[in-house]
């Protein structure tokens, strides 16, 4: 430790706060666990439409076409979100040993968030809808989006401001970097006319191919910096924490940083491949997602590589179960997102059902494990709790939640290659093999294997509820008090 | 419009890096890494 180090670190807390803000962490957590459940219920039910059409008796707002937005915004903004947000303020309180800045805008984001995510639940079965996926929510909801988000960086960025530990804790990095990129990215792709106010409706304020690519711009970095860099910021934190040992290399923890954050931006155009995008934009799509293998490994490594020499923790451990095996689905999609990137694979993969298996082994295996684990680390210490009510609960969830993932993505992979050589075959007079209603009628038997996969996924939210549940009945909501000067001191000084 | 953008982007990107490094924080790149574990957040 360094001498500038020490002398700053004995700094007075400014604002005179003797305990940590943890009513707005607990907000966050409680609904992170609610929203998971909401988010994935919708995503079976919309699986079980693939499988059954005529499961909702064609009520158009129960329709597939409206409920999969509804899904995708429930299970990364409602559930991803508020496991975001609420791990960020926990995170950067302990790192930077002060209380979160401004009490009153930090309880504004929650109520803020939550009524974006009511009116999103609203609006979308509705069938209001401004048609870029990801961001299909309607002008007004846009603004409040906006509005909470900005008041989410000030409370952030305020909170690292007045730290009291000279360092910035790498994992603050990550969040930062995903908190500014979003509000960027928000702001530039939902630029819109409004048209009116009810029906909501409003129009783009790009047109043709330049609408496509602000739309894939943001649609890509919305995976790179919610989807990844902000989960990046969680696996930081939690992992060493929860294995009892600091980050393998926290320099290459640094490298991860700068080399992910100065790569990511160009990956987008890989979303347009052979369409009227210019050939060039696809093919530096295309170059930048092959680069974005490498920093995305280092820090697959340097996560997993922190319980080095101490494998055994993993034996017994449910909460190190879920993170480290989220850091393996982590590796495995940041391997098959660039390898689906390269345009001769793409040509097989695109359109097809081993996208939608791409996603969820990044958006279950990566994110839904690490924040549920993250999750399961936190919310015992936000009432008063040494552990969860039941841990053979977290083991059970921990494998009924795997079999579940591997049964959804392994379906996904095999139904998707299999379109896509469907629907490539000729016969030698050039005509198709194949009509496209026979590579459905193919899928089918893979359908109702994925339906059972989120099932078991979903299952194992519903455990963890109970769990959290009970968890909360016997702990009590306490201050936690900030630490004295000083009284983080590193173990090797 | 994206291109000026990212290019931008890249200069906002590379000042952060600068004062980070100009302020120290890539000083010490082990102490940190201990602090987090050594913080008691068990109540």
């Amino acid at each position: 430790m360094t001498a500038a180090a020490c002398t700053t670190m004995s700094l007075p807390m400014a604002d005179g706060a003797t305990t940590f803000n943890y009513t707005v962490v607990r907000q966050f957590a409680i609904m992170t666990v609610v929203w998971g459940i909401v988010g994935m219920a919708v995503g079976v039910l919309i699986a079980a439409q693939l499988l059954w059409p005529d499961l909702t008796f064609g009520i158009p707002w129960l329709s597939y076409g409206r409920l999969r937005p509804l899904h995708t915004n429930a299970v990364i903004f409602a559930f991803g979100g508020s496991g975001l947000i609420g791990t960020s303020y926990y995170v950067v309180q302990r790192t930077c040993q002060a209380r979160l800045f401004c009490g009153p805008l930090a309880a504004f984001t929650f109520w803020g968030w939550t009524a974006v995510i009511v009116l999103a639940a609203i609006t979308l079965p509705l069938g209001f809808t401004s048609g870029k996926e990801y961001a299909e929510l309607e002008w007004p909801i846009d603004i409040l989006i906006a509005v909470v988000w900005i008041a989410y960086a000030i409370v952030f960025f305020g909170t690292i401001a007045k730290r009291r530990t000279p360092h910035i804790y790498v994992a603050n990095w990550f969040y930062g970097a995903f908190i500014l990129t979003i509000a960027l990215l928000h702001i530039v792709n939902s630029a819109e006319v409004p048209a009116s106010l009810w029906p909501m409706k409003s129009y783009s304020a790009y047109a043709g191919v330049q609408d496509a690519m602000v739309q894939w711009w943001y649609g890509h970095n919305a995976v790179g910096f919610f989807l990844t860099a902000g989960f990046l910021g969680m696996m930081y934190y939690f992992v060493p924490k929860q294995a009892g040992r600091p980050i393998y290399s926290y320099r290459l923890s640094i490298v991860h940083f700068w080399a992910l954050i100065f790569t990511y931006m160009w990956a987008g155009p890989h979303h347009l491949h052979y369409t009227a995008l210019p050939d060039w934009t696809q093919s530096i799509g295309m170059l930048f997602s092959l680069i974005l293998l490498a920093p995305s490994w280092g820090g697959m490594i340097n996560g997993m590589m922190t319980l080095s020499g101490a494998w055994h923790k993993l034996r017994d451990d449910p909460i190190l179960k879920f993170l480290i095996v989220s850091l393996s689905f982590y590796g495995m999609s940041t391997f098959e997102g660039p390898m689906m990137s390269i345009k001769t694979v793409n040509a097989l993969s695109h359109y097809t059902d081993w996208t939608i298996g791409h996603v969820h082994s990044g958006a279950l295996g990566w994110v839904a494990f690490i924040t549920i684990g993250s999750m399961y680390y936190m919310i015992p210490r936000m009432f008063g709790r040494p552990q969860m009510w039941s841990m053979r609960l977290v083991t059970a969830h921990f494998w009924i939640a795997t079999l579940g993932v591997v049964l959804y993505i392994a379906s996904m992979w095999i139904a998707g290659v299999m379109q896509g050589l469907m629907w490539r075959a000729t016969n030698p007079d050039g005509t198709l093999t194949y009509a496209f209603v026979e590579s459905v009628k193919a899928t089918y038997p893979f359908y109702a294997i994925r339906l059972l996969g989120g099932t078991l996924f979903l299952a194992g939210m519903l455990l963890m509820a109970w769990n959290v549940a009970r968890t909360i009945a016997i702990g009590k909501a306490t201050a936690a008090p900030i630490p004295p000067v000083g009284a983080m001191l590193p173990a090797a000084a | 419009m994206l291109v000026p953008l990212s290019v931008v982007l890249v200069f906002a990107i590379g000042a952060c890096f600068w004062w980070a490094t100009a302020h120290g924080q890539f000083d010490d790149l082990e102490g940190p890494a201990h602090r987090v574990v050594a913080d008691d957040d068990a109540h």
